[in-house]
């Protein structure tokens, strides 16, 4: 295991050195109270630069990324960030701004925020958005609060939120973080919405629906225009979880499927770096009267071309977070949608949906695929059989990084046993897509003669199996001497 | 021993049902990492949501197949000891090593007996796990 670099200090050893004081230096008092002082200096690691340099690139190069590795993360579009959007968003009229400099002064940072606005209302069909949310959960929680908003404007007392059984984790608890009580909605034998389940549960009480759609089995719901008709003949709301965007983009709107309001998530559809990589961003777009709902300050544009922040809306929820939005990640998004073109954004989705389809047929001779011949731009497939002959889910994965892949995503959604959930997205090339199914079945092999090979697996990693049960009990998470 | 639709088990003594989930239950769930418990002294509805169960997987409600007043849970799985100190012992492996006996969750006194006759006999519920 590498040391952490507090362990590699050595006394004495500087990254530089700063030139002798030839001033005085004034003495400052300051009252501090005594049991607010420090009673030692801060115990900091001592490296020379090449020291620290050293540290950091054998961790880099320890990690498992997009730019190093096949990363097939069922859900979360793994796709490559192309390096065109790091380019951009590091420009100084990008980088050296404040939030608190006056207006005209960045009315070109407003525009470039005004221009993604639009693009998205395009591409969801919508009517406005706010790029506040820092993530698409904060997305969905902004959502419910405006769903909370626009029934105590139209003073209706609606509590419930109806969600289907094979959503993302996220949704429940965004529902509930806002004070509303979830009705879960089952699916049915094809692996969609299940309508008679859906009738059975909306009433008067029901606020809005949450639907992904495609869903997180990768299967497009061929019901949303009958659902939406249902919802909306009972007052409900219908939200779309843009979490599989991917899969229709700039094919289908969601507005144009009878969604009120969706959120989109920009680290997956529109390739900024996810959650480890830096901030996200999870704008949240509405169509209609719903629209004035939406957080404040909004973008506009004034009569004389320039661009300005509205404060003025006694509909909207107000502020969901400081400032305007994670400004940079919002860069490289419009940084993406203007290098796609509209000519070319719609191949994101079918590129996305062919990689899917022709990995599952490559794969279906290996793996049960519950749901489906034929899937959207992720499947989920299961390792039952596997399962059978005493190799689990977690077996297989922990032996995919041996061969260099990441592993899918595991145990989601809930509805497939022994779940892998398969996403290779549109930038992955045939022959990437061809080693990975090899080696599966490579896999497959060891399954059968040598289980006790993934029983034991990663080899090759720099730690081995790890303990999951200590690890979730009795965390380390801090060092200590 | 008896068996619920939600994968719990029970066996009655006297007025007493003792409750656990099944080894199925433990197997689909994966290594256990925490178990919220019912309050003691508490009376519940039959299938009331009485605890979780957070496995290294998944989060999945604990519902009571019985109604009645818990009278004791699992020391070895418990926070605290009997004493009300912190357990700093505790030994959720049991429940999947041993799901029908030391994993043991929690003992209820039954308001009415009735509420055996909804529950499946070992061949019923094997079958149902096998559908």
């Amino acid at each position: 295991m590498t040391k952490i670099i507090f362990e590699k200090t050595s006394e004495g050893r500087k990254g530089s050195a700063v030139p002798e004081k030839d001033i005085n230096i004034a003495e400052i008092s300051i009252d501090i109270d005594e049991e607010m002082k420090a009673d030692k200096i801060p115990d900091l690691p001592e490296l020379s630069e090449l020291d620290v340099i050293r540290h950091y690139t054998e961790l880099a190069n320890k990690n498992i990324c997009v730019n190093s590795h096949f990363y097939p993360l069922g859900s979360c579009t793994m796709k490559y960030n192309p390096c065109v959007n790091e380019e951009i968003a590091s420009m100084r009229s990008f980088t050296d701004i404040h939030p608190y400099q006056v207006e005209s002064s960045v009315s070109g940072n407003l525009e470039i925020m005004y221009l993604l606005k639009k693009y998205l209302c395009e591409l969801t069909g919508m009517d406005d958005f706010t790029l506040q949310p820092a993530a698409g959960a904060h997305g969905e929680f902004t959502a419910m609060l405006m769903t909370k908003k626009w029934f105590e404007l139209k003073k209706e007392n609606r509590t419930k939120i109806l969600i289907p059984d094979s959503a993302h984790g996220t949704n429940p608890a965004s529902a509930n973080m806002a004070g509303f009580e979830v009705v879960q909605i089952a699916s049915n034998e094809n692996g969609t919405v299940n309508l008679d389940d859906l009738e059975a549960k909306i009433d008067d009480k029901t606020a809005c629906f949450m639907m992904t759609n495609p869903n997180t089995l990768g299967l497009f719901e061929r019901d949303i225009l009958k659902i939406s008709e249902k919802i909306h003949s009972k007052g409900g709301l219908l939200y779309y979880d843009g979490a599989n965007l991917n899969a229709i983009l700039g094919l289908v709107r969601p507005g144009d499927a009878g969604f009120d309001f969706v959120h989109l998530n920009m680290h997956k559809t529109f390739s900024t770096p996810h959650g480890g990589g830096g901030p996200g961003a999870g704008p949240v777009g509405a169509k209609g009267k719903l629209a004035e709902c939406l957080p404040l300050p909004k973008i506009i544009q004034k009569e004389d071309k320039t661009f300005s922040l509205m404060y003025d809306n006694p509909s909207s929820i107000g502020r969901v977070k400081a400032f305007y939005g994670n400004f940079l990640v919002l860069v490289k998004a419009l940084a993406y949608i203007l290098s796609m073109g509209k000519d070319e954004i719609a191949n994101v989705a079918k590129l996305s949906v062919l990689n899917a389809n022709y990995l599952l047929k490559k794969l279906e001779d290996i793996y049960e695929i519950p749901y489906g011949k034929s899937c959207m731009h992720e499947f989920v497939a299961s390792a039952d059989r596997q399962k059978n002959i005493g190799v689990t889910a977690i077996d297989i994965c922990k032996r995919m990084l041996d061969y260099g892949f990441h592993a899918p995503t595991v145990y989601f959604p809930l509805i497939v046993h022994e779940a892998l959930m398969i996403e290779p997205t549109e930038t992955e090339s045939i022959q990437t897509l061809d080693l990975y199914s090899e080696i599966l079945h490579k896999i497959q092999e060891e399954t059968e003669k040598n289980p006790d090979l993934l029983h034991e697996a990663p080899h090759n990693m720099p730690v081995k199996r790890l303990d999951d049960v200590t690890a979730a009990r009795k965390p380390d998470l801090a060092y200590k001497k | 021993m008896k068996f619920s639709q939600e994968h719990e088990w029970v066996t009655v003594k006297g007025d007493i049902a003792t409750v656990g989930i099944t080894e199925y239950a433990a197997d689909q769930l994966g290594d256990i990492v925490y178990v919220e418990l019912p309050e003691i002294d508490t009376e519940y509805g039959k299938m009331d949501r009485v605890g979780s169960i957070e496995s290294v997987k998944t989060v999945s409600d604990l519902f009571t197949p019985i109604g009645g007043t818990v009278i004791e849970v699992n020391p070895a799985i418990s926070d605290t000891t009997p004493d009300g100190d912190v357990n700093d012992d505790q030994h959720f492996e049991y429940i999947n090593q041993d799901a029908y006996d030391k994993g043991w969750l929690f003992k209820i006194r039954m308001s009415d007996p009735k509420d055996l006759d909804d529950l499946m006999n070992k061949e019923e519920y094997d079958a149902m796990i096998k559908a």
